[in-house]
């Protein structure tokens, strides 16, 4: 299936290359560089390339590329699922997905695709069984290794792959034992120029940090599980308790982990916390624009915003931004065009707004659109669907774990158009 | 050298290197810069890492193995350390060892002769005991692609894939590939092994045995036939990968196999209102449709099986279930997938891509599928250009009457967009909803026509392309649009959208007279400097109006044809030199002169304004092919529905062979499907078995059995297959789940089942496997009764017994089964596993039908005294009071166990917390498996919980501390002698055949005297069972009255004999293995039976 791999970064050097089968000459990236130059945005690279004798299917991830080469047929998606895995452990391992974390670690890098894939065909995707068979560095332990000449690679052999729960590692032990859920949703929305919905619809997903000794099964109940429209689970989630009872019932992956993402159904409106007031206008034949937009809570639930940012995509013809915000500050980049204001919390009393004028470049025609305005938020304390965690069991175990839900709302896909 | 490797340590460790002088400098790989020129640099680091190579030490070592693997990973040539690195490869360091595996792989292509060096570091690795290390040596290798080593290559795969470990097997299987791509040669002999690998239930194996067909051997379909329902089974618990893999295998399966549940005139509209079509009325509907049609259970199977898989986290394996139910499911069926596919939209750019484009060849289909989702396609400002545009085409693709007006209004929005590319496509798709929506098309058209006026040309251009498409339509309305077009003439630049007007014009030259002859004047005088694409239509455009107006434009005409023939594109001068032979009379011009009119004012069939994903849906979606709309290679067609299906019985196969297997004539070649046929059912057991197990949250043994189970240990194994069956009936409620735990142990069992099924005959198991495979309650029956014939007639009825008892008891559990059966997959919390005494396991070999007509089981118990014993006593207990009573049900937690139900009172006026089981003080082999903690317990409540016992078959007390949140309270059970038992029916005959075998030491005996009305055979009954929980075996004697049953834990029989002497005394006889417990009963039956 994967033939190869090769990590580019944002200035097209190849910087490391993996081969599972036999050796695909560096050359082939050609047709890649080829194609990059062609969408000119990094964004607008196709996924898949065909070229002469093989497929390049790519991601685009942290300012890197994946770039695999492919023989045969195969689900791309497949493909393209597995080098988000590949990223995502390197995440896991080194904090940060980089070219600068992957040369440092470029041994553990490559003892991590070893193992992921053999032949091409996965063969451990899973961070626990990986973390047995690999550990990931920390800076105790390189000091440690440089003076004993100790390895990173277990000495044990691991005997999760073996399990019948293969996604948690055996033989775990905290001192205090602990499990946390945070609850986060984003609202997706696009706003029209008169501020009434377009669409708007609420993705959340919840993700855990399990600390919890031994294999503990844990049963988590909702208040109003039928909220949850469409949900995608975790592996170790157990699908017919679900399909029952509504009870997301499952023996934990030790660590970090996304234990559901889920759609909450459209049928329900969807709270729009903040609008936008704007009044952005450029002047036929003249130099220069206003641009005045201020921000104001809406449906909030009696809970502070907080971090809001207002990003803003100037057309071309913007030479520059003269703006005073009552809160916050901006910046506008002149080479991307775009304004960047960061608010911080909204006080009823007095609304945060951001006035001023819009320098155009001379004699070119004045912008079609307005551009539209992408909006940044947090709400802590709230799922804005509603969703409530009823509460969380353990069995199979005898201590009593330390229980916590977080509720987190955002801004998604959040954009006015104005 | 020591010191030097102390620095080439602290480099790679921590990271922050301080030079250590001229040596250290030259070796830092990063910096091959310098003082040192390129090449040279690299001359010296490599003689460098040799020497290190060399040491004795493993940090140099492993240093020099992680600076070679930089350069790997780098792609720079470290062939030629190649000797020196190999002779490592048998290190006992751990990292260097695996560090060499990755050099060895890398490069063992180039260095043939080197690598063969290694080999036999590899075959004795491959001998390991321990199945992790195996698995590596094998993975290597496969790896290495050396030729010569094929045949140690094929040994080791064939000697694999018969390992006991799944995981070794799945290495198997990935090096099949690996060996099959190295020698295409050794294809027949690969085929065997994965037919052979084919067969394991390890959920392990699966997914990679499947990726190995499908490379290897595509074409086997019937490899596949026998292993069928057992893939559709295991889907849910491969892993994610394998899932993707065996999904698309079996869609190609699935349509060379069934027949079409499409309905013939299942057309667009037909299937639309289905998906609208309320249940009931869907239910009408495909009640009608069985009429004609019936769907093979074995494609309902799939079907239904792939669903939860829509729920999966993995968007290739919800892409792939989407694609399956696109491709095989009923049209009807089809709707469930559009929701998970919208979810996947939310995913990172690529996945959106590729989801984007299989929706957008599904949309063109069916409509209706996402038109509930139209708004999820709504385009974002930021979203990249290649996803906007998909975005687009599924708009159109969706686009009716109902929804146009408000997705013409957001089209508005994204016309505006300053992406101008993004822009254009909505032109055009604004164009394309006008040509398919009569209603809209007036309304686009002037839409488009104001765009005319935009300030972008691109956006005009496009505008001018789309208004001629559509102008085509209806031509004779707008004859002011093409007025003003032909003044866009003047202004507008891109060729395609002059050319346009241009052909606009000459099109409809009769409709503008006055304007056309101008505009050609216009054109003659700018020929010259047009696009090569603008002079052809003003050619066309010349010869249209000469034909029409050739006063006017004559001289015209004759002018650009004139340029045209020396134009330097070829083409013009071609259409220049044959427009000319065709309009002008000359002559030489021949027939086709007279037609000239004709020609070129011909009626023109409007263009049809498709969309580009119309062709790609002869691609299997969700393929490679599929996304890049051509055939990659290896992609294998998916086949049309055969018009007849196949033989179905070709999957069933087992049913008839077991048929004739049952004449006593046992042919070789049978053996092999009634192995499988065994090893599925005994899977299904096994199953439900973990579920029982789990239920109890105890999961008392399947961490070891998984184990005990790979060292072959057949018996042991199949009989936890046996214990289980109380678990059964909740088995299908919760199979899935289940099974998930029972994994290791179904891996094992494969060997086993093999062994154990060569001996076998068998009746009924052909009705079991007839029925659904879900059907685990009969699959235990064909189970237990698929023992050869080996064994004694005792173990047989005594078998045969437990099964059915277990079986009835346990419906009425179902509920309570529910209600705990999540807790359950605890199972690796192991508690040892029980020995197994040694009835049991021969209970295992040897069972058998043919000697034995009488119908043996276990019943359920005769009588349930409802006397209850005191565990707690509210004074002692602070006001928690506990009783318990054995209620003589088969344990459902373990089938050595005792059941006992526990009831809890709280006699306080506050709230008891958390209770539960404390210490326990067990006597040794004994076993108890606790009930759940209960959070609380409301004052005046009560709560009744079960727990099970294993007594060991002794009367031993079982004390353990009942803890509340507060105190701990120290509480015994010592069971009864006659709850040790479980009631077994068997016929008089086979009873006095066990009797006969129980005589001499194991018989106890004693004689009783009471009055005679005592006798009547209905108190007798009355007082044994009381006493014990024993079955009544049915008499022909009036004066005999016997007993049977089984203790829980070992399974001995007990059997209870009263005879009625003259005149008021009894004979009281017990016959079992178990003299002691033989001798308790005996000594408690005998006051009860003595009582008036």
């Amino acid at each position: 299936m994967i033939h190869s791999l090769f990590l580019i970064n944002c200035s097209g050097d190849i910087f490391l290359e993996k081969h599972w089968k036999s050796v695909v000459s560096q050359s082939v990236c050609d047709y890649f560089f080829e194609a990059q130059e062609k969408a000119a945005d990094v964004e607008n690279v196709p996924p898949v390339i065909s070229t002469p004798h093989h497929y390049l299917i790519s991601i685009y991830r942290d300012k890197l590329f994946f770039v695999s080469v492919i023989q045969t047929e195969v689900p791309p998606l497949f493909v393209i699922e597995f080098l988000h895995r590949v990223a995502d452990t390197f995440q896991d391992y080194f904090g940060e997905c980089s070219e600068a974390a992957i040369k440092d670690n470029v041994v553990i890098v490559y003892e991590l695709l070893e193992e992921m894939l053999d032949n091409g065909f996965p063969l451990a995707t899973e961070s626990n069984i990986l973390k047995e068979l690999i550990k990931p560095p920390t800076i105790l332990r390189s000091v440690v290794n440089s003076i004993t000449g100790s390895s990173n690679v277990g000495d044990t052999l691991p005997t999760g792959q073996l399990s019948n729960i293969p996604w948690r590692r055996a033989g775990v032990k905290y001192t205090n034992n602990e499990a946390y859920f945070d609850v986060i949703e984003e609202i997706d929305a696009i706003i029209d120029k008169s501020g009434s919905t377009v669409f708007a619809e609420i993705q959340g997903v919840i993700d855990a940090c399990i600390k919890l000794s031994g294999m503990p099964d844990l049963s988590l109940s909702f208040m109003n599980p039928r909220l949850l429209d469409d949900v995608s689970f975790h592996p170790c989630i157990r699908f017919k308790r679900w399909e029952s009872e509504r009870v997301l019932s499952f023996i934990p992956p030790d660590g970090n982990f996304r234990l559901i993402s889920y759609r909450v159904s459209s049928q329900n409106l969807v709270a729009i916390p903040v609008y936008v007031k704007h009044n952005i206008s450029f002047k036929e034949n003249s130099s220069c624009g206003r641009f005045d937009i201020t921000i104001g809570p809406k449906q909030n639930m009696g809970k502070t915003i907080e971090g809001i940012t207002v990003t803003v995509h100037m057309p071309k013809v913007v030479l520059n931004m003269n703006l005073t915000p009552t809160q916050g500050s901006y910046t506008f980049d002149p080479v991307t065009k775009v304004l960047t204001w960061d608010v911080g919390k909204i006080t009823p009393q007095k609304l945060p707004s951001l006035k001023g004028l819009v320098n155009l470049q001379s004699g070119a025609p004045k912008p079609e659109e307005n551009p539209s305005l992408n909006i940044q938020f947090k709400i802590q304390q709230l799922a804005i669907s509603g969703l409530k965690v009823n509460r969380l069991d353990m069995y199979g175990e005898k201590y009593k774990p330390f229980k916590g839900v977080k509720y987190v709302t955002k801004a998604g896909k959040f954009q006015v158009r104005t | 050298m020591s010191s030097n490797s102390f620095a080439y340590n602290e480099q790679s460790g921590g990271g922050e290197a301080t030079e250590l002088g001229q040596e250290a400098t030259s070796t830092i790989t990063i910096s091959p810069s310098g003082a040192f020129g390129l090449f040279s640099s690299d001359l010296k680091k490599n003689e460098d890492l040799k020497q290190m190579l060399e040491s004795n030490k493993d940090s140099a070592k492993l240093d020099a193995m992680k600076r070679i693997v930089g350069m790997i990973a780098k792609g720079k040539n470290a062939s030629e350390l190649f000797p020196a690195v190999v002779k490592n490869v048998a290190s006992k360091n751990i990292e260097i060892k695996k560090l060499v595996y990755v050099y060895l792989v890398r490069y063992a292509e180039e260095q043939q002769d080197l690598a063969l060096l290694s080999i036999s570091t590899f075959q004795r690795a491959l001998k390991d005991p321990n199945q992790l290390i195996r698995a590596s040596a094998l993975r290597v290798l496969s790896s290495i692609r050396v030729p010569i080593i094929v045949p140690i290559m094929m040994l080791a795969i064939k000697e694999a894939s018969a390992d006991l470990s799944p995981y070794v097997r799945k290495n198997a299987a990935h090096a099949i590939q690996k060996l099959y791509s190295l020698d295409p040669e050794q294809k027949e002999m690969l085929i065997e092994v994965i037919e052979k690998l084919l067969k394991d239930k390890s959920t392990l194996v699966a997914g990679s045995v499947v990726m190995a067909f499908e490379e290897v051997c595509p074409d086997r379909i019937d490899l596949i036939h026998k292993n069928y329902r057992k893939l559709c089974n295991l889907l849910v618990d491969v892993e994610e990968w394998g899932q993707v893999v065996i999904i698309h295998m079996l869609t190609r399966y699935a349509r060379t196999q069934f027949v079409s549940p499409w309905k013939e005139d299942d057309g667009l509209e037909d299937n639309e209102k289905n998906f609208y079509e309320s249940d009931d009325e869907q239910k009408e509907k495909t009640d009608k449709r069985k009429k004609t049609y019936a769907m093979d259970p074995d494609h309902r199977l799939l079907i239904r099986n792939t669903k939860p898989l829509l729920q999966s986290r993995n968007a290739a394996v919800v892409m792939a279930v989407a694609q399956l139910y696109w491709h095989i499911a009923p049209k009807s069926e089809t709707g469930i997938i559009s929701k998970s596919l919208v979810r996947l939209l939310r995913s990172n750019r690529e996945v959106q891509y590729i989801v984007l484009q299989n929706i957008a060849t599904m949309s063109i289909q069916r409509k209706g599928m996402f038109e509930p989702y139209l708004k999820s396609f709504y385009v974002r400002s930021t979203d990249p250009t290649m996803i906007k545009t998909l975005k687009l085409e599924i708009l159109t693709n969706l686009a009716n009457e109902a929804n146009i007006s408000t997705l013409l209004r957001e089209f508005q929005t994204y016309v505006k967009s300053q992406d101008k590319q993004f822009a254009a496509a909505t032109i055009q798709t604004i164009g394309r909803c006008a040509t398919n929506i009569s209603e809209v098309t007036d309304t686009c058209l002037n839409g488009l026509v104001c765009l005319l006026s935009n300030r972008d040309e691109i956006v005009v251009a496009e505008s001018v392309v789309v208004i001629k498409k559509l102008l085509q339509m209806q031509p004779a309305q707008h004859g002011e649009i093409i007025k003003h077009m032909a003044k866009l003439l003047d202004s507008i630049t891109v060729p395609v959208a002059r050319a346009s007007i241009l052909w606009l014009i000459g099109e409809n030259c009769e409709r503008v007279p006055k304007i056309a002859p101008d505009v050609l004047r216009k054109m003659a005088k700018s020929f010259t400097s047009e696009d090569d694409l603008v002079k052809l239509q003003i050619l066309n455009l010349g010869a249209k109006l000469y034909l029409t107006n050739s006063k006017q434009t004559k001289l015209l005409t004759q002018y650009i044809l004139n340029l045209g023939k020396y134009d330097q594109n070829y083409d013009i001068r071609d259409r220049t030199r044959f427009i000319r032979q065709l309009i002008v009379p000359n002559e030489k011009s021949g027939a086709l002169s007279k037609y000239a009119k004709k020609i070129f004012l011909a009626q023109k069939p409007a263009p049809l304004l498709e969309s580009p994903f119309k062709d790609r849906d002869h691609f299997q979606l969700g393929t490679l092919s599929h996304t890049l709309n051509t055939k990659a290679t290896g992609y294998l067609e998916l086949s049309n529905w055969p018009e007849v299906a196949p033989d179905p019985s070709v999957r069933n196969v087992e049913v008839i062979e077991l048929a004739k297997e049952w004449t006593p004539v046992g042919k070789a070649k049978k053996e092999n499907s009634a192995k499988k046929f065994y090893s599925e059912s005994e899977e299904d057991e096994d199953s439900s078995d973990s579920s029982s197990d789990s239920e109890s949250g105890s999961g008392s043994e399947s961490g070891e059995r998984g184990e005990s189970g790979e060292e072959g240990d057949s018996s042991e194994d199949s009989s936890s297959g046996q214990e289980s069956e109380s678990g059964s009936e909740s088995g299908v409620e919760d199979e899935r789940t289940a099974k998930r735990n029972s994994k290791p142990k179904g891996k094992s069992d494969s060997e086993d089942g093999e062994k154990e099924n060569e001996k076998s005959k068998t009746s009924d198991s052909s009705n079991a496997e007839s029925s659904s495979i879900e059907e685990s309650s009969s699959d235990s029956e064909s189970e237990s009764d698929s023992e050869s014939e080996t064994e004694s007639r005792r173990v047989t009825k005594e078998k045969g017994k437990k099964t059915k008892q277990d079986r009835n008891p346990l419906t009425k559990d179902v509920s309570l089964l529910d209600l705990d059966d999540f807790n359950p997959v605890s199972t690796p919390v192991a508690l040892p596993t029980p020995a197994l005494s040694p009835s049991l396991i021969a209970d295992l070999e040897g069972l058998n039908l043919s000697t034995s007509s009488s119908v043996i089981s276990v019943t359920a118990p005769v009588f349930v005294p409802m006397k209850t014993h005191v565990l707690l006593h509210r004074m002692s207990g602070k006001g928690l009071a506990a009783n318990y009573y054995f209620p003589r049900q088969p344990c459902i937690f373990g089938d050595k166990m005792v059941s006992v139900q526990i009831t809890l009172n709280n006699t306080t006026d506050q709230k008891i917390e958390n209770i539960h089981i404390g210490g326990k003080k067990l006597p040794i082999g004994m076993q108890m498996h606790v009930f759940n903690p209960i959070d609380s317990l409301e004052p005046e409540g009560s709560i009744t919980v079960s727990m099970g016992i294993d007594f060991c078959d002794s009367t031993q007390t079982a004390s353990f501390q009942l803890c509340t949140k507060d105190d701990c309270f120290n509480v015994n059970i010592q069971p009864p002698v006659g709850e040790l038992l479980l009631p077994v029916a068997m016929s008089e005959k086979d009873f006095k055949k066990e009797q006969g075998m129980l005589t001499g030491m194991n018989e106890t005996s004693t004689v009783i005297i009471t009055a005679p009305q005592n006798f009547t055979s209905s108190v007798i009954l009355q007082k044994v069972v009381n006493v014990a929980n024993v079955g009544a075996v049915p008499s022909g004697q009036d004066n005999i009255h016997r007993f049977a049953a089984k203790t829980v834990h070992s399974g001995s029989l007990m059997l209870v004999t009263v005879e009625l002497k003259e005149g008021s005394t009894a004979q009281l006889i017990i016959n079992t293995e178990k003299t002691v417990i033989g001798s308790v009963l005996l000594r408690e039956l005998k006051p009860v039976l003595s009582q008036g």
